[in-house]
This record gives C-alpha cells, sequence and structure tokens, in this order.
C-alpha cells in the first residue's frame, strides 16, 4: 500500500507542480468554454473530477484483464458511459447548470485529462492511488478553471457566483464591464498569463530550447 | 491469466463484457432519473410562463419550486387551440406534446411560408390563459419559436386581455449551444426584454405591425422594438418567428376570433 507522502504527492501535485492546464495544456478546450461564470466553471470541475476519478478506479479494476489491442476502446467506453450518467444527474439535480453547460459536459468524453490518465497513469497503477490521481488532476483543472472564472466573472461582468461586487453602469453603479472578458478569448489570455506565473516561481518546468 | 489476455476469445469477452455492464449501467441511470428529469423541464417551462406572465422574477432570486406550482395552478390555465379554425380543440393542454405533434404527419402539417425554419407545425398550439384572483382574463401567452443564427429560439409571448399589446417576450431555450453570448444572447437580457412592454402586435386597420427594427424612428414608435446591436441575424429571428407564429399559418385565426370576443 501506498504510504502517506506518495499519496499527497498524487493528490497535491497536479494543482502547481504537474498541472494538467498549464504544464501539459490539456483541457483548454473546455477551460476557455465554461469560465465565464464561476457557478459553470465549479459544476465542470466537479463533473470532470467524477469522471476522471471514477474512470481511473474502473480502468485500474480491470487494468490486468484489458486486451493491449483494444485497450483505448475500452478506456473510451467507460469514460463515455461515466460523462452519459454525470450529464443525466446534472440534468436531473442541476438543471440550470446543465442547461448553461449544455454539450461541454458530453465533450468531457474528449477531454484529454481523462483519456491521458487513464492511459499513462490507470493501466499501472492499483485502483486506489489511480482514484486519488483521478481527484488530484480533477483539482488541478479546477483550480484553473476557478482562477479564470473568478477573473472572467468578477471584471467582465462584475459579480461572483451571480452576486454582484462591482456594481455596473448598466445597472447605476459606477463599473465599466470589460466586454472582452465575456468572450472565450480572453481565457487564452488569462490561462497563458498563469502559465507564465507558474513557470517563472517554478522555472524547471519550462520547456528545453531547441 | 495474464498471458493470454490478447488472445482473441479473451478480446472478445472483455469487451462483449464490458459493453453489456456499461449498457446496463447507463440505461439504468437513464431510466430512474427521466422522472426528475422530466419535471425539471416542465417546472422550468412553467417558471418562464410565469415570468412572461410578470408574476414572478426569476432575477430578484431563486424561485422555490413550490411558489412555481403553486403560482401557476393558481393562475395559468394550458387550453389547446386548432390553428386552422381558431377555436379551441379538445384534449389535455397540460400534457400535449407540440413538439412531438409537429414530428407525426397526422397531426401536423407543412407551413407554406416558413420564414421562421420550423419545418413542420402540429395542427393544434397550446396556449395559456392567465386570470388574476377575480378570475378576469389577464394575459394570453402564446409560445413561439424560430430559427436566430445558430439555433431555434423557443420564447413565450405574452399579451394583455386586448390581444394587441405586449407585456413581455421571454426566451427560455434554445438548441445546440445556443445564440452568441453577448450578441444574439442579448435576447434574454431583461433591459431589452422590458422594450417590448407596451408595444402594439396590430395596428388600427388590425394588420401585423410589430418590427424589431435598427431605424430609431421606428423603435420609438408603438409598434417598433429596437433590434440588438451585433445580432441583426437574431433579431431578424425573432421577427421572423413573431410575424410566423401570428400569422396566417400561426395563430392569426385563433387571435382574430379571440379580439372579437370569443375568448370567456
Amino acid at each position: 500500500m501506498a504510504d502517506a507522502k506518495e499519496l499527497k504527492q498524487v493528490l497535491t501535485g497536479p494543482i502547481i507542480s504537474n498541472n494538467p492546464i498549464a504544464l501539459q495544456i490539456l483541457g483548454v478546450c473546455s477551460a476557455l468554454a465554461v469560465t465565464s461564470k464561476m457557478e459553470t466553471a465549479l459544476v465542470m470541475t466537479i463533473a470532470l473530477t467524477a469522471v476522471t476519478a471514477l474512470s481511473n478506479l474502473f480502468i485500474s479494476m480491470i487494468r490486468n484483464h484489458i486486451p493491449s489491442s483494444v485497450r483505448i476502446i475500452v478506456q473510451m467506453t467507460i469514460i463515455a458511459s461515466l460523462v452519459i450518467v454525470v450529464d443525466q444527474v446534472l440534468q436531473a439535480y442541476a438543471y440550470d447548470v446543465a442547461k448553461q453547460l449544455s454539450v461541454f459536459v458530453g465533450l468531457i468524453i474528449t477531454n484529454c485529462i481523462v483519456m491521458g490518465r487513464a492511459e499513462a497513469y490507470a493501466m499501472k497503477t492499483p485502483p486506489m492511488m489511480s482514484f486519488m490521481d483521478g481527484i488530484g488532476n480533477g483539482l488541478g483543472y479546477g483550480a484553473i478553471l476557478l482562477s479564470v472564472g473568478f477573473v472572467r466573472e468578477l471584471f467582465g461582468n462584475g459579480s461572483l457566483f451571480g452576486v454582484e461586487i462591482l456594481s455596473k453602469i448598466s445597472d447605476g453603479g459606477w463599473y465599466q464591464p470589460n466586454g472582452l472578458l465575456l468572450l472565450p478569448p480572453s481565457a487564452f489570455f488569462l490561462i497563458a498569463a498563469l502559465i507564465w506565473i507558474i513557470r517563472t516561481i517554478k522555472p524547471e518546468q519550462v520547456e528545453a530550447k531547441g | 491469466m495474464a498471458s493470454n489476455k490478447d488472445s482473441f476469445g479473451r478480446t472478445l469477452f472483455v469487451v462483449v463484457g464490458l459493453c453489456f455492464i456499461c449498457s446496463v449501467f447507463v440505461s439504468t441511470a437513464a431510466v430512474l432519473l427521466k422522472p426528475t428529469q422530466q419535471e425539471n423541464k416542465l417546472l422550468d417551462k412553467q417558471k418562464y410562463i410565469l415570468e412572461a406572465a410578470g408574476l414572478v422574477d426569476t432575477r430578484a432570486g431563486e424561485v422555490s419550486k413550490t411558489q412555481i406550482l403553486e403560482t401557476y395552478d393558481k393562475y395559468v390555465e394550458a387550453k389547446l387551440v386548432d390553428l386552422k379554425s381558431g377555436d379551441w380543440a379538445e384534449g389535455n393542454a397540460d400534457t400535449f406534446d407540440t413538439e412531438k405533434a409537429a414530428r407525426s404527419p397526422e397531426t401536423s402539417f407543412k407551413p407554406e411560408n416558413d420564414i421562421a425554419s420550423v419545418k413542420r407545425v402540429a395542427n393544434k398550439g397550446v396556449v395559456y390563459l392567465v386570470r388574476d384572483d377575480a378570475g378576469a382574463l389577464q394575459t394570453v401567452i402564446i409560445p413561439v419559436k424560430g430559427y436566430g443564427l445558430w439555433s431555434t429560439m423557443y420564447a413565450f409571448l405574452a399579451v394583455e386581455s386586448d390581444l394587441n399589446t405586449v407585456r413581455s417576450l421571454v426566451y427560455y431555450d434554445f438548441t445546440g449551444s445556443g445564440e452568441t453570448p453577448g450578441l444574439g444572447g442579448e435576447v434574454q437580457n431583461p433591459k431589452w426584454i422590458a422594450k417590448w412592454q407596451g408595444k402594439k402586435l396590430y395596428d388600427d386597420q388590425g394588420n401585423l405591425a410589430i418590427k424589431v427594427t435598427k431605424n430609431p424612428a421606428v423603435a420609438e414608435s408603438v409598434h417598433g422594438v429596437d433590434a440588438l446591436s451585433g445580432a441583426t441575424l437574431t433579431s431578424n429571428g425573432v421577427q421572423h418567428s413573431l410575424d410566423f407564429w401570428l400569422g396566417k399559418e400561426g395563430f392569426a385565426r385563433f387571435l382574430e376570433k379571440a379580439r372579437n370576443g370569443g375568448l370567456s
């Protein structure tokens, strides 16, 4: 059984030092799409964490039985089933948010973080550690999503989780919102800025030149 | 065991077994959650009907489930209308599925002048009558839908009991990922919705006159609504939806009869 130190590494490593978005540049598509509000970013994080953790768990449980010739298809089947179930659950219990997330829950299937962790980690690691790895990567994804969502919603719409923080001129306040932040391209700049900050603090993440 | 896991038989066994387990898992979830999802959908629709009628304000905060159900039961009555004749039609309007009826050739027709790209229209339409505490008719709500730029947009048009003065036009659902946020998506902006209040659908001769327009002079008038800037195609979609559903292949007959005192 893995010791506590390794567990901690698996769980917290992906948040900063091995972040799936910032270091591996995976899952950027949904990070651009669902971060205009904190609420959707949070629900998306929970959905992705659930899918990554459970798919890692199940794939790891049957990893010794998966024929190598069809392993990607087997992984996809498990991931796709989980995504459909998550989508159904959201439609049943968080209808408003599910409506806003629309296709992006379904697109978790194609999220490279899920596939990447299944292939690179769960295929060769015991179930419990794989499950923790899924949670860790979900947290790393969420850390970026929520940071980007924080900036976008606060400066783009003057609110956080729908609660008004800066009162907008259009509602009789003083704050002129930055409309660019509500559009997906702004997330590119914000994610790039985050990667820059992380790599300035941790220069070992910078790729070797040449 | 591990040595022969790549054999043909094993591969087939694992794949078939996995597919079986996954399909049972997915279908169980879908079947178990279906009632809750349908309830949500219905509740969501009722919420927007109440919002169109001005009975709840979803912007002011979360509206509770019981509040929606109670208010809806108390004030709103759904009725079926035969579009061709404009008379009330038989049937339970609460369970009538317009989308389903529009798909079947027996219960629908293909409009000749399909400006709103609705493809097929059900022979019967649902209208919602909203009454006040004394039972007097306050608002009539007509469902409209039409193609915008990217998606089919669903809305409730609420008109006052004179069947001419608009109370509100509330967009509540879009197919796919909807209209562009910040541009066409602004059809849901409360400030734009507020522009509809008090506008008249028909001119003195009884012709349909409501216009979504970029011309400021027309927009100021009683028949004009300022178009959304940067969203010409969505604005056109709104115009076409109204033209179609208030036109003769939509609710025109019904509205005409109702204006001449046919509503009781």
